[in-house]
């Protein structure tokens, strides 16, 4: 597709009107998408996200220019000098090279020797399609298939409910005919139970046992309650910026200790400062196309979740427009999810470079958590059982050679517990 | 052989044996009267609530407390925006710095969390020495309530732009009419800062510039001017000493300052040559209660003591005269000439004739102790100079005054504050607010040490470096600064501070490795010549200095509070005296036969607490009423001994306002002040909060082991058998060793670390920097006067002082076949000067402890480490664990002593609550607490050591006593670690344990003391 100079104004709006409508059609219409090439699209696709977009979006300016449909506004040729090495293109004295440079303010984009004719081909026909959007299979009705109903839970019980009260009409028909019939008249259900009742208030034996039942029924109920006053499990507070870890540690398979990176060498393990979040999102202002986060109580769409950056942005005194920091700095006030008692003492680095202890096996599935929650109960029980059970690799750590070697021999087994190494001592927590 | 002495805590004990009994056996010595309102049928009768409505508001109340527990409360994290790239969150980052606040000058280490400072400790590598105002002085920081926030005029707020502006103005004007204007410091030491005062006169030549000290030493520099030519004060190396002779010189105390590692040094008895120590002095002072002989000498008799000496020495004849004590000189003098040129003389009088003549015998001996070639700078102060600007701006004929963190008007010069008001210009630069800061016209916020840059000379090459360890708290700036921008100067104090040093000090050597230092030595040459003096002149002139009838007044600093400056410190207040074992208080001290003749008294209260009478003192014209008495043993007759540094009124938090001002007396700077008069006032009494009484040793005397340094030094002596004899019990009617027989299964101590503490009680001065130390890494509380009183005092370490004396007690004087008179004669004779040991204590740490036999909830356990572990959560404090130690080191929490009104100290503000440890839980109110070993450091080395894969390092192990302790009284270490230092010492043969039958098997042990007793 090399672009023709037309002269005639008239030509080029229709064509260009021709163009506009040939890409709606492509992007909305199912019918003509067929006439996409999906293999250069998808090609062209792949290398833009990896070359490209951390400086360029299709539809609107970010660090370069946009460039959605650029073919139509460059020649091939000056596009694939430029892409090349646009420096160089700017010494040759190409009027419009040097005027795009200006226009940015002078910042140099890096040049792309490697890339071939085809690479660039297929950016640039990717950058003109854009995205296919992958619309459902309609029906033979031309309908979407809509996803079944889910019947609720209710139903189940009041269907339950019908169908026992209909056994009880049933039973009770029954035994009126059957009296009809001339069958003796037995007592009623009421009857035996009155009966059973007097009987029961007579058995000494009974009135103790049942005493005690009920005694103890109520003592485990009671400290069942009791033991779960200040256990905070599963609470999920609701954090000033909606952040899904999900997104971050599952999708985009960010390290945990990329952003908590304190956790290998302190106590805490810190939540990033707002400095951590912008090394990437200096240069993501918004979240992917058709992102969708869903939470207990609401769903956020794209647009929900780019307000969400933005105050990140605001946090950090960034002003996207310009791209530069204003000093006016907010630190976020987020809601601490994970509370110990100051009495305990808790060191992440111990766990984690010492013990080489999975985050997840305290924090839960972290990285499928849209919003985070405490996972565990956090307490001391919890913790004495991990504590009981884990044997630690303590291989190729000179500290632990001398006296795993002593307590192995000591306890008769292979590799000691962290409770045979000392780990249920009171005062190994409680200073 | 084997020393037969008994020790004692208070002169109760010797006089009054009943009293102690009584409280030894019984809690309550008095029926506590619950018929006061239990008897009181009327009003029980009477009153509104009916046991229903009491059992209603139980239920109520237990309810709603349960229903209001079962929330959590919601908890903000709040991260960095721009996290600084050198800062983790929860690890401690330290810095390398220098204290230099015109009374105390070290070499320290600071450790700083999330950018807050919260301990210091010695730098031992710079051969710094801190005491315990130093290890406080973090505290200071974060005083909200005295720190000055915001310059002002006229006590109004005003921006520093205008008042730059506005006293540059008046500086010029008094410049072009040639008045003088005083600029008023303490001691600066700092060359960096001198060289900038100096082109402040250079730029304003009617600006003079004096400094005094507070406690002035101003004798000894005019001394040391006279004979040497500079004006600077000698260094004494008490490392090289194998004789002391000091004449009221407190040099493990404040004079001079820093020399308690140099002396601990020359008292090793393993090196073969421990020095010989001999203390002439009128107060009982820290030093004298370490020196092997101590002269109970009235002031006056020191003058002329001192001048014997030299006459003795160099067989001069200074004119002289007899004294009670030419004997002991004669003896002294012996000892000296036998120590050569090892043998050194110190005088503590600020008399520039007495300092001549020590300065003489020193010559004569040619001491190597005595240093004049490279002086200490720490104390600069000169007092005629400061009585003649104190007199010119009295008279007018100085129209300004520039002050910078000194306060003139506290230190009593009378009528300054209203001559101040009446200057063209009155300037006060200072960290806190007092009463000139009150009395001046501009008021400029100055920043702490610990957010200043800066530079001392401690002495003459040897360096240190300040910086700033925090972000400045409050709208503050620094001394250099303000002086480089009023002389036009637009170089901010940091830069000039790296231009002088590398032009100036460094020689080429890294500012950076300097800075990361803290400290910087170098070799100056040092050559001095010394003049003659005419020490005829000088001795009659001292001879001259001794003048009236009437009690001689001995001003002291005192350990805790010193000259006064950190009076708003509530660690430093709740200090107790390491000799009298009161705080919050200073006091009248006075002998055992002038209490008796003027009719004073401590009874002790069946509480365990002790009053006192007040006193009504004057001294050449000025008056002082209500002084409280304390009855000191070893108070030479006829003297007595008051504390400066209390007193302070300005703006200090009720709770500190406690003492008298005794600065009124300290007239021309002379610590010794004739002619006093004293008179018993009629009124209320005194209560002291003086953990004194409430420590008896119940019949216990075998807490202290000693033996002099012949028997040491004997081989042929066992120390096993003799002077370090292993408890023996009765076991099938036969004796053996107590060790043998347990109640208990032994631990397995052979798996991983085992810590133990040595503690040896020859190298410990009793300075109390380590119980300051402790306080700080381990959060102790402050309970205030009024809780101290009663015994509750938290401190998880104490150090317990312990005179002693042949006879002991009237049952032993009895025996001995004292009746009537004589019996009260005996018992006042050995209290007339005993020795004293002290004896550092905290939790011994027992292997087989009786407090973990008798918890009901097994909330005190024993680790395989070797620490009695407490855990604070499970407690509830039935307090049995406390009834049964025998080394009584368990302190109960009574109440809530954070964010409580009632107790408002620094855990009572925000800025006062950022020295906490964060690695410590704050205890709350009705639980046991005690020392845990630092257990919080030990695991924190070992979890360094795991981290970086490597076993943990000879001498990594410290406590935070053990790191604060300069002498090296206090080690600590893994004794499963043949290569430790405290390993040797477990098994050194003056290792024993305290109470030893009992056995306890404590992990903590003590080192018996030795006494040089200068037998053959």
């Amino acid at each position: 597709m090399k672009s023709v100079a037309l002269h005639n104004p008239l030509a080029k709006v229709l064509l260009k009107s021709f163009t506009f409508l040939l890409l709606f059609s492509l992007s909305f219409n199912a019918v003509a998408q067929d006439a996409i090439d999906e293999a250069r699209q998808k090609d062209g696709r792949k290398l833009f996200k990896s070359l490209c977009a951390s400086c360029h979006k299709l539809d609107k300016k970010f660090i370069g220019p946009a460039l959605g449909k650029v073919e139509e506004r460059r020649e091939n040729d000056w596009l694939k000098a430029w892409i090349k090495n646009n420096a160089e293109l700017r010494a040759s004295g190409d009027k419009d090279a040097i005027a795009i440079f200006e226009e940015y303010n002078g910042s140099n984009m890096t040049a792309f020797p490697q890339l071939t004719d085809e690479n660039i081909d297929n950016i640039l026909y990717y950058t003109t399609v854009g995205e296919i959007v992958k619309t459902p299979e309609p029906g033979p009705d031309g309908y979407a298939p809509q996803p079944a109903p889910e019947a609720p839970k209710w139903l189940i019980f009041i269907l339950a409910g019908v169908i026992a009260a209909a056994f009880l009409i049933i039973a009770s028909l029954l035994k009126t005919i059957s009296e009809l019939k001339g069958a003796p008249k037995t007592p009623g259900l009421w009857g035996n139970s009155v009966e059973l009742w007097e009987g029961l208030k007579r058995n000494t034996f009974l009135h103790v046992v049942g005493t005690i039942f009920v005694l103890l029924l109520s003592a485990y109920i009671l400290f069942g309650a009791l033991f779960t006053v200040g256990v905070d499990q599963g609470y999920q507070p609701v954090q000033p910026i909606m952040f899904s870890h999900k997104i971050h540690a599952g999708d985009n398979k960010i390290d945990c200790q990329y952003c908590h990176s304190s956790a290998k060498h302190s106590k805490h393990s810190g939540i990033p400062s707002v400095n951590v979040c912008m090394n990437c999102h200096k240069n993501i202002a918004e979240v992917a196309d058709n992102t969708v986060v869903e939470t207990e109580d609401r769903l956020y769409s794209k647009a929900d979740l780019d307000k969400e950056i933005q105050k990140l942005y605001d946090a950090a005194g960034w002003d996207p427009e310009k791209l530069a920091y204003t000093g006016d700095e907010k630190p976020i006030k987020w809601i601490r999810i994970h509370n110990l008692p100051d009495f305990a003492y808790f060191n992440h680095s111990q766990h984690v470079t010492v013990g080489g202890v999975e985050c997840q096996k305290c924090h839960g599935p972290v990285e499928t958590m849209e919003e985070l929650y405490q996972f565990s109960p956090l307490t001391m029980g919890w913790c004495i059982d991990c504590h009981r059970e884990t044997k630690v690799d303590l291989k190729g750590n000179d500290y632990y050679k001398k006296v795993h070697e002593e307590l192995a021999k000591k306890y008769g087994v292979e590799q000691v517990t962290i409770a045979q190494l000392g780990g249920l001592e009171c005062g190994k927590c409680h200073y | 052989m084997a020393s037969n002495k008994k020790y004692w805590q208070s002169v109760v004990e010797i006089e009054n044996a009943s009293i102690v009994e009584t409280l030894s056996k019984n809690e309550f010595v008095e029926e506590i009267p619950t018929d006061e309102f239990l008897g009181d049928k009327e009003t029980l009768e009477n009153s509104s609530t009916s046991r229903r409505d009491f059992l209603k508001y139980v239920g109520f109340t237990t309810a709603a407390a349960s229903l209001a527990a079962c929330e959590g409360p919601v908890k903000k994290a709040i991260p960095y925006v721009v996290k600084p790239n050198d800062t983790i969150l929860g690890v401690a980052d330290w810095y390398a710095t220098s204290i230099a606040n015109g009374q105390d000058f070290a070499n320290i280490l600071v450790k700083t969390r999330e950018g807050r400072p919260i301990l210091v400790m010695p730098n031992k590598e710079a051969n710094g020495v801190t005491n315990a105002r130093v290890q406080a002085s973090v505290l200071s920081l974060y005083d909200e309530q005295l720190r000055l926030k915001s310059p002002k005029k006229g006590g109004e707020k005003i921006s520093w732009g205008n008042s730059h502006k506005q006293i540059g103005e008046k500086l010029n004007e008094l410049k072009e009419k040639n008045e003088t204007v005083i600029l008023l410091t303490g001691t600066l030491a700092s060359p960096s800062t001198e060289q900038i005062v100096s082109e402040f006169i250079a730029a304003y030549p009617n600006v003079k510039h004096v400094a005094y000290d507070a406690i002035s030493e101003s004798g000894a520099a005019d001394a040391f001017e006279a004979m040497f030519g500079s004006r600077a004060i000698p260094n004494y190396h008490f490392d090289k000493a194998q004789a002391i002779v000091s004449f009221g010189a407190d040099f493990l105390g404040d004079w001079h300052g820093g020399f308690e590692k140099g002396y601990a040094e020359s008292r090793n008895p393993d090196s073969g040559k421990m020095s010989y120590h001999v203390q002439f002095e009128a107060n009982m002072s820290l030093t004298g209660a370490n020196a092997d002989k101590r002269v109970v000498t009235k002031s006056s008799d020191q003058v002329f003591a001192l001048i014997n000496l030299y006459n003795a020495i160099t067989g001069g004849s200074l004119p002289s005269k007899s004294t009670p004590v030419d004997a002991e000189v004669k003896a002294a003098a012996a000892a000296l000439k036998k120590a050569g040129s090892n043998a050194v003389v110190v005088s503590g009088s600020n008399d520039k004739n007495a300092q001549l003549i020590a300065f003489a015998i020193n010559d004569a001996l040619q001491s190597e102790v005595f240093d004049a070639a490279n002086p200490l700078q720490i104390r600069q102060g000169n007092d005629a100079e400061m009585a003649q600007a104190m007199a010119d701006i009295k008279s007018g004929k100085a129209k300004g005054l520039i002050t910078y963190n000194v306060d003139p008007v506290y230190n009593s010069v009378a009528g300054l504050a209203e001559a101040i008001k009446k200057l063209k210009l009155s300037v006060a630069m200072s960290v806190q607010d007092n009463d000139t800061v009150a009395a001046s016209e501009y008021v400029l916020s100055m920043s702490h040490y610990l957010e200043s840059w800066g530079d001392v000379s401690i002495s003459q090459g040897h360096y240190g470096l300040m910086q700033p360890t925090i972000q400045k708290l409050f709208k503050t700036t620094q001394f250099q600064d303000v002086l480089l921008k009023w002389s036009g100067n637009t170089n901010s104090y940091y830069d000039y501070l790296k231009g002088f040093w590398s032009s100036n000090i460094l020689e080429g050597q890294s500012w950076n490795q300097a800075l990361h230092d803290g400290y910087f030595k170098k070799e100056v040459a040092a050559s001095v010549s010394k003049s003659s003096v005419d020490l005829n002149a000088a001795a009659s002139a001292l001879r001259g200095s001794v003048k009236g009838s009437g009690f001689e007044l001995n001003l002291y600093s005192s350990t805790a509070l010193g000259d006064g400056q950190l009076a708003n410190n509530p660690w430093l207040q709740e200090f107790p005296d390491p000799i009298t074992r009161a705080s919050w208080d200073n006091y009248l001290l006075v002998s055992y036969d002038d209490a008796k003749k003027l009719e004073f008294d401590n009874p002790v209260k069946d509480n365990g607490a002790i009053n006192g009478n007040y006193a009504k003192v004057t001294v050449n014209g000025v008056t002082i009423e209500n002084i409280p008495v304390m009855i000191q043993p070893g108070q030479a007759n006829g003297t007595v001994g008051l504390a400066l540094g209390y007193g302070r009124k300005t703006n200090l938090k009720e709770d500190m306002q406690v003492g008298v001002n005794a600065y009124p007396f300290y007239a021309n700077g002379q610590n010794v002040q004739y002619g006093a008069t004293i008179e018993r006032t009629s009124g209320p009494v005194h209560k002291f909060a003086c953990m004194q009484v409430q420590k008896t040793i119940a019949g216990r005397h075998d807490i202290l082991k000693e033996v002099s340094l012949k028997d040491y030094n004997d081989h042929s002596i066992d120390p096993k058998h003799t002077w370090n004899k292993p408890a023996v019990v009765s076991y099938d009617h036969e004796e053996v060793e107590a060790k043998t027989i347990d109640l208990w299964d032994a631990h397995n101590r052979e798996i991983g670390h085992h810590f133990n503490l040595s503690i040896d009680l020859n190298s410990c001065t009793g300075c109390g920097a380590c119980v300051i130390a402790c306080h700080a890494e381990n959060n102790v509380p402050v309970v205030g006067k009024d809780e101290m009183r009663v015994g509750r005092d938290m401190h998880w370490l104490r150090i317990d002082r312990y005179y002693s004396s042949e006879v002991e007690t009237r049952e032993e004087a009895l025996e001995q076949g004292f009746r009537g008179g004589d019996l009260f004669k005996v018992l006042e004779t050995s209290a007339k000067n005993p020795s004293v040991t002290f004896q550092p204590m905290m939790c011994q740490h027992c292997n087989h402890a009786p407090c973990e036999t008798v918890c009901p909830v097994a909330a005190t356990t024993h680790g395989r480490q070797g620490q009695n572990q407490m855990t604070y959560n499970r407690c509830v404090g039935t307090r049995y664990c406390a009834n049964n130690c025998p080394y009584r080191v368990r302190r109960f929490n009574w109440f809530n002593y954070a964010d409580n009104n009632e107790f408002d100290f620094n855990m009572n503000n925000e800025y006062g609550k950022m020295v906490l440890n964060p690695d410590v839980v704050v205890r709350s109110r009705g639980v046991m607490e005690k020392c845990s070993m630092c257990i919080q450091m030990t695991q924190a080395t070992i979890l360094k050591a795991k981290k970086e894969g490597r076993k943990v390092e000879t001498g990594e192990f410290a406590t935070a006593c053990s790191q604060a302790c300069t002498t090296g009284a206090l080690a600590f270490g893994d004794v499963n670690n043949p290569e430790e230092e405290v390993t040797e010492l477990v098994k050194d043969k003056r290792a024993f344990n305290v109470l030893d039958y009992i056995q306890t098997k404590p992990n903590v042990i003590y080192q018996v003391k030795v006494r040089n007793t200068n037998e053959a």
